[in-house]
């Protein structure tokens, strides 16, 4: 079948089009019933995907002030407007948020559970019960943390190194719960969301026509399922031997030290691409759909994703190679490092080849993967430089690993998060945003991220250690630039809110402003509430299918 | 020039043998960084606008890449990833194997300030003299939690770790006094264990040692703040043999050759014992101090897991000075059951 030009579906039929200036015989999920109640119990994935939004964007807001507080303070050499224990507890804090509350539910929850069984074809996500659970739960552990930081709090870092851990007076244990409940939360939704890929998939979706996005959250639900139990079991034992002093982690009782390490180690190098993996997939949809183009390499960009889901799992070492392991270890991991770079290489590569020959939209979500192209090449560069051995000797610990990790984890994902909130803006509300505001605040965005982050870098070089309250006087200028950076990138984000909040109730009515052919296109916006009208739809072609129906026939041979 | 780039990058003043092999590494990495970003930067811009849009419904070619191009996607990054990967392993390995004739120091951190200790007498709160153009190896640890021994113009950084000891090595190249940090966050006043290297020359290194022999307390004044951690100035190896008698380790150990209900002393150190579970295991300084703090980590062939930890009861230096006692204790021909001679020398 060949694909026609117009907005419909590709081929077949999707009824979802046919009642489609008819909203009010099909009422989108928005408007199937306003009652409290029917949003707190509901078990559509949309609704769920939009609740989570609302919860993320308040705990982006906490992480954010306290990011802010930090950068204030470390505006002098001296105390400046906190003192010390307080820096130590908001570091903890800003990181515990953005890291457990923000960064790995971020993409996942709102956008794969919204965008995922649109993207198959299907009514909703395998077990929509355990979806709403998985919400609540999540909800719960936060409650936890939250409560446990603000009563106390704890001076741990996110990374909660023991002995220190243990032996701090500060409260641990309710922090290190939360945590532990956040986790079931991501493994029910990774669990969910694979057995959706494998059974879910409308008529005609073979594995190799998934939407990219579906194959990074794919491969992100696999670690999340895999890795998550390990720092779970790790979260007990540091609360057990906290509260009860078992002596695991103390050597005079025949403890170890650095097996906290290697376990938290385990979890969290994997977690760094539960976070970023689902920016990769919102990345990939965004270029073919701003390009019109199908994917340059879309079995590389889905072989990658996996490929970095498996060796994510043999590099955790490299954070450890000056902790007293072996040389031998160190250079296994180093080079196991180097393969998770040539993975993100091969996909950096294959998303500029999808603009080859393309027609390129310079819009809102395009300038992100702008961004974003620039924060992964040079994130995941600095990536590979601290994953060469000798290298790491003077960087870690020191600004230039958290410059590191806030390019490709913080401005990657970021730059997805807000790539994919606009892109799909108009596909979740039927509403369209200010375009010019949109470019406004994204160079905003991406300067001040770099205004902020390059000087740590820097800084980083000059031997400034992470997580110091005061420094000396020679790193001031740095420092400096470095909060001026992160004025204005906050300065960005309440643009953003301004202009989207307008949109929300004042916006324009748009069904697809992008004449995107992603998937989840293919039905009403917003959505239905059972996402498509009439019976299930077929999908006879690729996604991102942008060539011209006339010439289909002879052109598309190697699939 | 390489002055210049250093400028460029804010990297410190480099002042040991290491520090010039980093950096090398350090400008192809960051140079390679920024030609390959630039690349790519300057191929997607150009496309941009090659390839902008001229018509909303704009259909486009389907293009896939063949094998060749993805193959080339895969190797340019695979073979620079790889040859960093090599030089940076080797300047590891040579970072991590102290030559012989290396002159130790123990370092030990604490909350919050580094201690540090030669086997020959003087010690010192928060500064470590060393004379230049001689390798220099530390013995670190900690007293309570992870800190970790960094000096930005050597380039070193070593995690210290409660009850064991790791060691770092390095060869100043000029006299100066350099800073040192502690980087693994250890609580309240991490940003304040502070503390500095003052390189000597030779000479001015030998006279400075005479005068600490002498017996004179360095007059600084952190290290009034805690001076029940600085023992009486001694050789260590002296204070070792008189705490081996007050600790009761003689109790089980004999230090004659003899076997008792611990393994003897004599000749222990560098010896290849054979443990319980069938592994071997060159005594070394780790090794020594995991035996007094973590005494059933490895229990040595035909002896029972008896011994107490001693971990908190061996205060400051008193753990490094135990080990430089049982390091005096050598001799060629004494074998006992479980030993097997050295079964290696390390590299160089
Ligand atoms: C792709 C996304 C990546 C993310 C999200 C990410 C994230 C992070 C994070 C969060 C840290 C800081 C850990 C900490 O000290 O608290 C870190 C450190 C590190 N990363 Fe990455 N990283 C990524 C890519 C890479 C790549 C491609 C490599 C190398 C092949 C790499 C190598 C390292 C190394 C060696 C460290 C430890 C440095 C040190 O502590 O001295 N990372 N990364
Ligand atoms: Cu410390």
């Amino acid at each position: 079948m060949t694909p026609s030009s117009s907005i419909a579906a590709p081929g077949a039929a999707v009824p979802g089009h046919e009642a489609h200036d008819d909203h009010g015989h099909h009422p989108s999920y928005l408007t199937d019933g306003t009652t409290v109640k029917s949003w707190l119990l509901t078990v559509d994935h949309k609704r769920i995907g939009i609740m989570y939004m609302a919860w993320i964007l308040l705990f982006f807001l906490v992480g954010g002030i306290f990011a802010l507080l930090i950068r204030i303070e470390l505006l002098t050499p001296g105390p400046t407007i906190m003192d010390a224990m307080t820096y130590n507890r908001v570091f903890t804090l800003h990181g515990v948020v953005m890291i457990f509350l923000f960064m790995i539910p971020a993409i996942p929850g709102i956008f794969g559970n919204f965008m995922l069984p649109l993207m198959l074809g299907a009514k909703d996500v395998a077990f929509p019960r355990l979806n709403l659970l998985s919400l609540y739960v999540y909800l719960a552990g936060a409650g936890f943390a939250l409560w446990g930081m603000l009563n106390g709090g704890l001076d741990t870092g996110w990374t909660f190194y023991t002995p220190y851990s243990a032996h701090t007076t500060t409260t641990v244990a309710p922090v290190l719960f939360g945590a532990f409940i956040i986790g079931f939360s991501s493994i029910l939704t990774g669990m969910n969301f694979i057995v959706t890929t494998h059974t879910m998939r409308a008529p005609g979706i073979t594995w190799f026509k998934m939407p990219l996005m579906v194959w990074a959250l794919y491969a992100t639900s696999c670690i999340q399922v895999l890795a998550t139990p390990v720092i779970g079991l790790l979260l007990l034992l540091v609360t057990a031997e906290n509260l009860f002093s078992l002596g695991m982690f103390d050597v005079a009782r025949g403890g170890d030290p650095v097996l906290f390490q290697h376990l938290f180690w385990f979890y969290s190098h994997p977690a760094v691409y539960i976070m970023v993996l689902p920016a990769f997939g919102v990345m990939s949809e965004v270029v073919s759909a701003f390009s019109r183009k199908n994917i340059f390499g879309y079995r590389a960009v889905a072989y990658s994703s996996v490929g970095i889901a498996f060796v994510g799992f043999f590099a955790w070492g490299h954070h450890m190679f000056v902790s007293g392991q072996s040389t031998f270890n160190a250079g296994v991991f180093g080079v196991l490092s180097m393969l998770v770079g040539v993975f993100t290489a091969i996909k950096v590569f294959n998303w500029v080849g999808t603009v080859y020959k393309g027609a390129v939209e310079f819009s809102t979500p395009f300038a992100y993967f702008c961004g974003f192209l620039f924060f992964t090449v040079f994130g995941g560069m600095t990536g590979i430089a601290v994953a060469t051995v000798s290298l790491d000797v003077p960087w870690h610990d020191t600004y230039f690993v958290v410059a590191h990790f806030h390019f490709i984890m913080v401005g990657a994902t970021i730059m997805a998060f807000l790539a994919a909130l606009h892109y799909w803006f108009p596909k979740m509300f039927g509403k369209m945003y200010h375009e010019g505001w949109g470019l406004v605040s994204a160079a905003l965005i991406i300067l001040g991220f770099n205004a902020t982050f390059i000087p740590q870098f820097l800084v980083g070089n000059a031997g400034m250690p992470r997580r110091y309250y005061e420094y000396p006087e020679r790193f001031q200028a740095l420092n400096v630039a470095s909060t001026a950076g992160a004025s204005l990138l906050a300065f960005g984000f309440i643009i953003i809110a301004i202009y989207l909040t307008y949109a929300l109730i004042y916006g324009k009515r748009v069904d697809n402003p992008w004449n995107s052919k992603g998937y989840e296109w293919l039905t009403m916006s917003p959505p239905p509430t059972h996402n498509f009208i009439g019976p299930q739809p077929t999908y006879p072609e690729e996604p991102h299918f942008y060539v011209d129906p006339k010439k289909a026939q002879g052109e598309v041979s190697d699939v | 020039m390489s002055d210049l780039a250093n400028q460029f990058l804010f990297l410190p003043e480099r002042a040991s043998t290491f520090a010039e092999r980093v950096d090398f590494l350090h400008y192809f990495v960051v140079g390679t960084t920024m030609v390959m970003s630039a690349g790519v930067g300057l191929a997607a811009l150009f496309m941009f606008f090659r390839y902008r849009r001229r018509e909303s419904h704009q259909h486009t070619e389907y293009v896939v890449p063949d094998l060749k191009t993805e193959f080339l996607f895969v190797s340019v990054p695979l073979v620079f990833f790889l040859a960093w990967f090599a030089i940076g392993f080797r300047d590891f390995t040579w970072y991590t194997t102290p030559p012989k004739d290396s002159m130790d120091v123990y370092v030990m951190g604490k909350q919050w300030m580094w201690k540090f200790s030669y086997p020959e007498g003087p010690n010192g709160v928060n500064v470590l003299h060393v004379p230049a153009n001689r390798p220099v190896r530390l013995l670190i640890t900690s007293r309570d939690v992870i800190h970790s021994f960094y000096v930005p113009s050597f380039r070193i950084k070593m995690d210290a770790l409660p009850g064991r000891y790791t060691q770092a090595w390095f060869e100043a190249t000029k006299p100066g006094t350099y800073q040192v940090l502690c980087t693994e966050y250890c609580g309240l006043s991490h940003s304040k264990m502070l503390a500095e290297v003052v390189v000597l020359s030779p000479e001015d290194y030998e006279n400075w040692l005479k005068e600490q022999q002498r017996g004179r307390l360095q007059d600084r004044q952190d290290a009034l703040a805690d001076t029940s951690l600085v023992p009486p100035v001694a050789r260590m190896a002296e204070q070792g043999q008189k705490l081996v008698g007050t600790q009761g380790c003689l109790k089980c150990h004999s230090v004659d050759g003899s076997k008792h209900i611990g393994p003897t002393f004599l000749g222990l150190y560098e010896r290849n014992e054979k443990l319980e579970d069938g592994q071997n295991i060159r005594v070394d300084e780790a090794y020594i101090t995991q035996s007094m703090m973590d005494p059933g980590a490895h229990i040595v062939a035909g002896y029972q897991n008896v011994m107490p930890t001693y971990q908190g009861k061996l205060q400051g230096p008193e753990s490094a000075a135990i080990v430089e006692y049982i390091k005096t204790l050598r001799t060629a021909n004494v074998r006992e059951t479980a030993s097997e001679g050295p079964a290696y020398d390390p590299i160089q």
